[in-house]
């Protein structure tokens, strides 16, 4: 059951993440940028983290890709001219760059065999809004602070930056 | 375990039967009800009292023929109405609509799934509801209908924040994420009496996360002829008025579950009654729903529409700071008190 | 329960998917895009090993990265608002100025 319900939703966000970057569209890309953060959800519900998924639901796909359509609509940028060409040595570049990187990583993830292993078996309190919630309140308490400072910088960044005249 | 599959099933084709239906009917309802403010009658000529003018509609707009702009993007086009139909649907499966009997030796809770995280299930699941509005109003090519998604979009993020602090208060009072433990906690007590302000902010940033008048800025008819659904017809135009009516009955049901004691009676503890206990929370739930159904169109018929500055203004400038008084202040009064 | 290689294996790709965007698109929001891919890639393997390690500190990490992300969001999409109205192009090889 969690066997197949990972390959569905990892081929499902694979697909889509593909599609955000090949797609000429922009507006295409969010969409299938938007179906990804959902299959994530779907993961993360897997690993049980309940809360996360949800948060990531609300957060990602409800306010941030919003935000990434408005642009995209208030922009208009219509579609991309061709971007990849065989004949353009960036692409040559680029192909052989990601797979260094992939190879990389892949011999970095079956490297470490102390870190493999199967994920424990299952404790159901783990990923709880309470959980979470204790362990923010209590340990992480003054990077949670900050983290809310860094919004607000960020509220106010965003308003200063789109303001037409400063002075 | 197939009595189970057989029990959820049942259950969701009752939520989904009832919403279409209650849909059907709130729609007459609202013809009913502007004819009355309006001091003519209304729909009366198919069946009594126009009760079959529902089918009529519904028969009418899948007859009509199906037009796609020239110009439209067609996949998201087609796919538009069906992303603001199925969150309006989903949502409702959290929401606990009686208090549940006990038959086939297991005790059967009125809710499709009770889950412990409820409340951000249903505010997850309204969040994404905005992207059909918005895909469906870009998609049709139109400069009216993608300025209609555009105010949409700014509109429905602007008020989602004041609804979800504006919960977070009840969230406090109760200590659960679960919609059944918040129901439970206002038995003998109703929240809106605890959370009067709370109430007020939550009502009208429901109204606002509908995009009903006062605040249907994304299909104000006189300024963007529909909005958003201007060049749909036929059934995507029809799917795309359920999805909106099922926004308005989830979201009266969400009223009446967070402030209104859900499906509890007052001075009667329905649990101890069996089944017809059960048959008394529902009818309660149903009653409660139908007057903030009925709040719905007086307020359609009875206020005129804003500024989208005002709009703006509201949201941001009182909504905002008042929810988070709010907090402040009960986070405290728990804290001291 | 699945062995956890399947995740890292996973996010590794979605993460080499996220580097390929930014690297071959000049569209800037595409850009942004491909961004955010790369950190939930990084946010799946925060959980898997969080799971594995039955240790809630990395879904800390990625509420975390979540905060970052809007704020990241909100103040990059308002650069390019901006950067748009300048220059008349979302394309990141005309964004080659510091001052405008």
């Amino acid at each position: 059951m969690t066997e197949s319900l990972f390959f569905i939703f990892a081929t499902m966000a694979i697909v889509s993440a593909l599609t955000v970057v090949v797609t000429r569209n922009p507006i295409y890309s969010a969409v299938s940028l938007v179906i990804t953060l959902f299959s994530l959800a779907g993961i993360f519900l897997l690993l049980e983290a309940y809360f996360l998924a949800v948060v990531q639901i609300i957060i990602y796909a409800g306010a941030i890709m919003v935000l990434f359509l408005f642009v995209i609509m208030l922009l208009n940028p219509g579609k991309e001219a061709k971007f990849l060409s065989l004949t353009d040595p960036r692409t040559l570049i680029v192909t052989l760059l990601s797979i260094a990187f992939i190879g990389m990583i892949f011999s970095l993830v079956s490297g470490s065999v102390n870190y493999i292993g199967e994920v424990m078996g299952s404790v159901e309190e783990l990923g709880t809004t309470r959980n979470i919630g204790l362990t923010l309140f209590t340990k992480y308490l003054l990077p949670f602070e900050i983290a809310s400072l860094l919004l607000l910088v960020a509220l106010v960044g965003a308003v200063l930056m789109t303001k037409r005249n400063l002075r | 375990m197939l009595t189970d599959i057989a029990i959820i099933i049942t259950k969701i084709m009752i939520v989904i039967g009832g919403t279409f239906t209650a849909v059907a009917y709130l729609i007459l309802a609202e013809r009913k009800v502007a004819g009355f403010v309006q001091e003519r009658y209304g729909p009366n000529r198919v069946g009594i009292w126009g009760l079959l003018q529902p089918i009529a509609d519904g028969v009418k707009t899948m007859l009509k023929e199906d037009i796609t702009p020239a110009k439209a993007n067609r996949i998201i086009y087609h796919l538009a109405p069906a992303m603001v139909l199925a969150p309006a649907l989903v949502t409702f499966a959290v929401v606990p609509f009686g208090s549940g009997i006990d038959a086939f030796g297991r005790h059967i809770a009125f809710q499709i799934a009770d889950i412990n995280i409820g409340i951000l299930f249903i505010f997850a699941i309204t969040s994404i509801g905005v992207y059909g509005v918005v895909l469906g109003g870009w998609s049709s090519n139109n400069k009216y209908s993608l300025l209609g998604g555009v105010r949409s979009s700014a509109q429905m993020i602007s008020y989602e924040l004041a609804l979800g602090l504006s919960v977070v208060g009840i969230l406090l009072l109760t200590g659960s994420l679960r919609l059944n433990d918040i129901v439970e906690a206002q038995i003998g007590m109703w929240n809106v009496f605890r959370q009067p302000v709370a109430f007020m902010i939550f009502l009208v940033a429901v109204f606002a996360e509908t995009n009903r008048l006062p605040f249907d800025l994304a299909e104000s008819e006189q300024e963007l002829i529909a909005g958003y659904h201007i060049e749909y017809s036929g059934f995507k135009y029809s799917m795309f008025m359920l999805g909106e009516y099922s926004n308005i009955i989830t979201a009266s049901a969400l009223i009446v579950t967070l402030f209104f004691g859900g499906w509890t009676v007052p001075f009667i503890d329905v649990t101890k009654l069996g089944h017809l206990g059960a048959f008394l929370s529902v009818v309660s739930f149903a009653v409660k729903t139908g007057f903030f159904l009925f709040l719905y169109l007086w307020v359609r018929w009875t206020l005129p529409r804003f500024r989208y500055d005002q709009l703006m203004h509201l949201g941001w400038k009182i909504l905002l700071p008042l929810a988070l008084l709010n907090l402040l202040f009960t986070a405290a009064w728990i804290t001291y008190v | 329960m699945l062995p956890i290689e399947y995740y890292l294996w996973f996010a590794a790709a979605l993460f080499a998917i996220g580097v390929a965007g930014v690297l071959l698109r000049r569209n800037v929001i595409i850009v942004f895009m491909s961004i955010e891919l790369m950190l939930n890639a990084v946010n799946v393997t925060f959980i898997a090993f969080s799971r594995q390690m039955n240790n809630i500190d990395g879904q800390i990490f990625v509420f975390f990265v979540m905060t970052l992300a809007a704020a990241e969001v909100a103040v990059g999409l308002a650069i390019i608002v901006a950067m748009y109205r300048n220059k008349k192009s979302i394309n990141v090889q005309d964004m080659n100025l510091l001052k405008w």
